[in-house]
């Protein structure tokens, strides 16, 4: 006996394509249903960009900057801008890492996992959704930004492969926080471990301070951060200003090294994670 | 609708077992959860797998569902092997877990268009089939509200709508009506029913003893992974035979004066909990006589005496030595309870 109003075969990378939209699709929906959630995830760059901007504005100097300028707020908000959506994108891992332990809790998991669909495409579903998300949070973060002073200074071109290189790096974590989700024992370790790897390494970056502001040490581990090249990458591209020039090479090749990073992460935890999928029992 | 054709469709074997698994065992580190389950499920009949808290019901099922591989051990569901060929397993089955599945910020139509999709089917097949399912299953009012506002019952039968979705010739149940209440489970028990009278073979788990006894042609009692019994209902109620004196005293400090005095009455030990007393009898209608009698001599008050055939839970305690439900004194037991005072 088999099931009726079957669809004709396809190969595998279509029904792969098939059952990822609809998965992304239902998770977009369903993120539209929790309007405190879409809220909080809206409003808390936005208050990253206030604090920053009016709080700690004069008093983080930018080295490089014209001779007189240094104390200039609207400067710092220019370079502000985009270490703050470099940490906004950074966040886009904890939807996944909530979302599917909540699946895997429930046991939603077990449903698909005992369905004939694609099993990857549950996790490529999910983190291309909680990636597309991102265009909502960075279009209310640039107008934000627009609003504080922040402005787009070289041209609509590399504005546009400064946005994709952002949505490139949320679609990149999201599945480090995929892996993270999956692992997880529960949904309340969930909230906390989606969160507590993405503070730290967004602060000890190029987003709010240079790089070279930071102890020797730390500076290394900075340069190599793949978000502090996704913000240099992303600053150099809006047009915004960059603090002072570094001998790292992963700075000075900021988006090349950028798009290396995404690709090396994504090959990493991708396998990583559909593997945990497909042994993960329902917890 | 039909099946559109197309080139290498699978063969589908017919095999008399819907579900034929054999030797199942399955370890969890030092945890034996299964230690060699045998067990077949004819088509179109309904299996009750019946067993209590941690006796390996959920494992079973997950293993026959692809969810799981087993240490060792073979099974086939539909004539497909379930390691060796999940998917067509899986173009079988409908699966209802043991907790409602859906997905609780999407709509009830949402969700059935999901798994619709998700089963590959066709987008009209889908929508009719969704509507259809949402009027059978008494959703159709809600079927446009996020499931997070549905009630405990209507997301069990969403849940079940959504593993019906593709007309499974096979539905696994997972404790379907574990935490509704006494209406919403008869209910449930209907629309069971139902697909069974339509042909679909189901295997379900259950540790209400009266559930198997209404559903089930068959019964496979399980505890620590192991088969201990198995039968139709009667024949497992026969395999402990003999009626049962129960016995609802006016205080429970004159349980011990009780056993005393029926203690030539009744044909087996008795067992009492508080103010009820139980013992196995023989010989008809007229032991109830010599109980009354009995008791009355040693000024033993009554407030209730019954004679009553054996359930299905004094199978339990014959073959476990415990209780179906020993493990959970906090679940409610509506029927059960009922059924006691009633007789
Ligand atoms: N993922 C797991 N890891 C370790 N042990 C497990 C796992 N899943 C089940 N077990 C153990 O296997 C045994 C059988 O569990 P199972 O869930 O199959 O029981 P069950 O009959 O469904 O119980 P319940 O009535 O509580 O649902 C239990 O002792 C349980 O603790
Ligand atoms: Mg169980």
């Amino acid at each position: 006996m088999s099931a009726p109003g079957v669809q004709s075969r396809r190969p595998v990378l279509g029904w792969t394509i098939h059952d990822s939209l609809i998965i992304a699709r239902s998770t977009i929906t369903a993120s539209f249903r929790i309007p405190e959630a879409l809220f909080f995830q809206l409003i808390q760059p936005v208050i990253f960009v206030l604090l920053f901007a009016f709080v700690f504005g004069g008093a983080i100097p930018i080295p490089g900057a014209e001779p007189g300028s240094e104390g200039d707020p609207s400067l710092y908000r220019e370079y502000l801008m985009p270490g703050i959506f470099g940490q906004t994108v950074a966040f886009a891992a904890a939807a996944s890492t909530v979302g599917l332990a909540e699946a895997m809790q429930r046991g939603i998991i077990d449903r698909y996992r005992a369905l004939p669909m694609s099993q990857p495409a549950v996790l490529i579903g999910n983190t291309f959704a909680n990636a597309l998300r991102q265009v909502l949070v960075l279009t209310v973060l640039s107008i934000t930004g627009y609003i504080v002073g922040w402005r787009i200074n070289d041209g609509i071109v590399n504005a546009i492969l400064a946005y994709l290189l952002l949505l490139l790096f949320a679609y990149t974590v999201t599945w480090v926080g995929a892996y993270v989700g999956l692992s997880v024992p529960n949904t309340e370790t969930a909230n906390t471990a989606g969160l507590i790897w993405i503070f730290p390494l967004t602060f000890l970056s190029n987003a709010f301070v240079p790089i070279t502001a930071l102890p020797t040490w730390l500076q290394y581990f900075a340069a190599f951060n793949p978000i502090s090249a996704l913000v240099q990458a992303t600053r150099e591209l809006f047009g915004n200003p960059t603090g002072a020039p570094t001998d790292y090479w992963t700075l000075n090749n900021a988006a090349l090294y950028t798009v290396i990073s995404c690709v090396v992460i994504i090959a990493i935890f991708a396998p990583l994670a559909v593997r945990k999928y497909r042994t993960a029992a329902r917890k | 609708m039909r099946r559109k054709e197309s080139p290498g469709v699978t063969f589908v074997p017919v095999t008399e077992y819907a579900v034929q698994a054999e030797g199942l065992v399955k370890e969890f580190g030092d945890v034996k959860a299964l230690n060699g389950i045998d067990l077949v499920v004819p088509r179109g009949k309904v299996v009750g797998l019946l067993g209590p808290n941690g006796s390996g019901k959920t494992t079973t099922v997950r293993i026959l569902a692809t969810l799981l591989k087993a240490t060792s051990g073979s099974a086939q569901v539909n004539g497909f092997d379930v390691q060796r060929q999940a998917d067509d397993v899986r173009r079988s089955i409908g699966l209802t877990g043991q907790y409602a599945a859906v997905d609780e910020f999407l709509t009830g139509r949402e969700n059935l268009t999901m798994f619709g999709g998700l089963f590959h089917l066709e987008k009209n097949y889908v929508a009719s089939r969704s509507d259809e399912l949402l009027h059978k299953f008494d959703l159709a009012d809600a079927a446009d509200r996020p499931a997070k506002t549905y009630s405990g019952g209507m997301r069990r039968r969403l849940d079940l709508a959504a593993s019906l979705i593709a007309k499974p010739g096979i539905l696994f149940l997972d404790e379907p009506t574990t935490g509704l209440d006494p209406r919403s489970r008869i209910g449930l028990w209907d629309v069971i029913s139902e697909l069974v009278f339509e042909g679909t073979t189901v295997l379900l788990t259950t540790q209400y003893l009266d559930e198997a006894d209404q559903l089930a042609d068959d019964i496979v009692v399980i505890d620590q992974g192991q088969v201990i019994a198995h039968g139709t209902s009667s024949e497992l109620k026969d395999q402990i035979g003999g009626d049962r004196i129960e016995i609802t005293l006016d205080d429970e400090q004159s349980a011990a004066r009780a056993i005393d005095a029926l203690s030539g009455v009744v044909s087996g030990e008795p067992t009492t909990e508080g103010a009820q007393y139980s013992a196995p009898v023989a010989g008809g209608s007229s032991v109830l006589i010599d109980a009354v009698r009995a008791l009355d001599a040693r000024n033993v008050s009554v407030a209730d005496i019954a004679l009553r055939r054996p359930t299905l839970d004094d199978v339990f305690l014959a073959m476990t030595g415990h209780g179906a439900e020993d493990q959970q004194p906090e679940r409610p037991e509506p029927s059960r309870r009922g059924r006691r005072g009633g007789r």
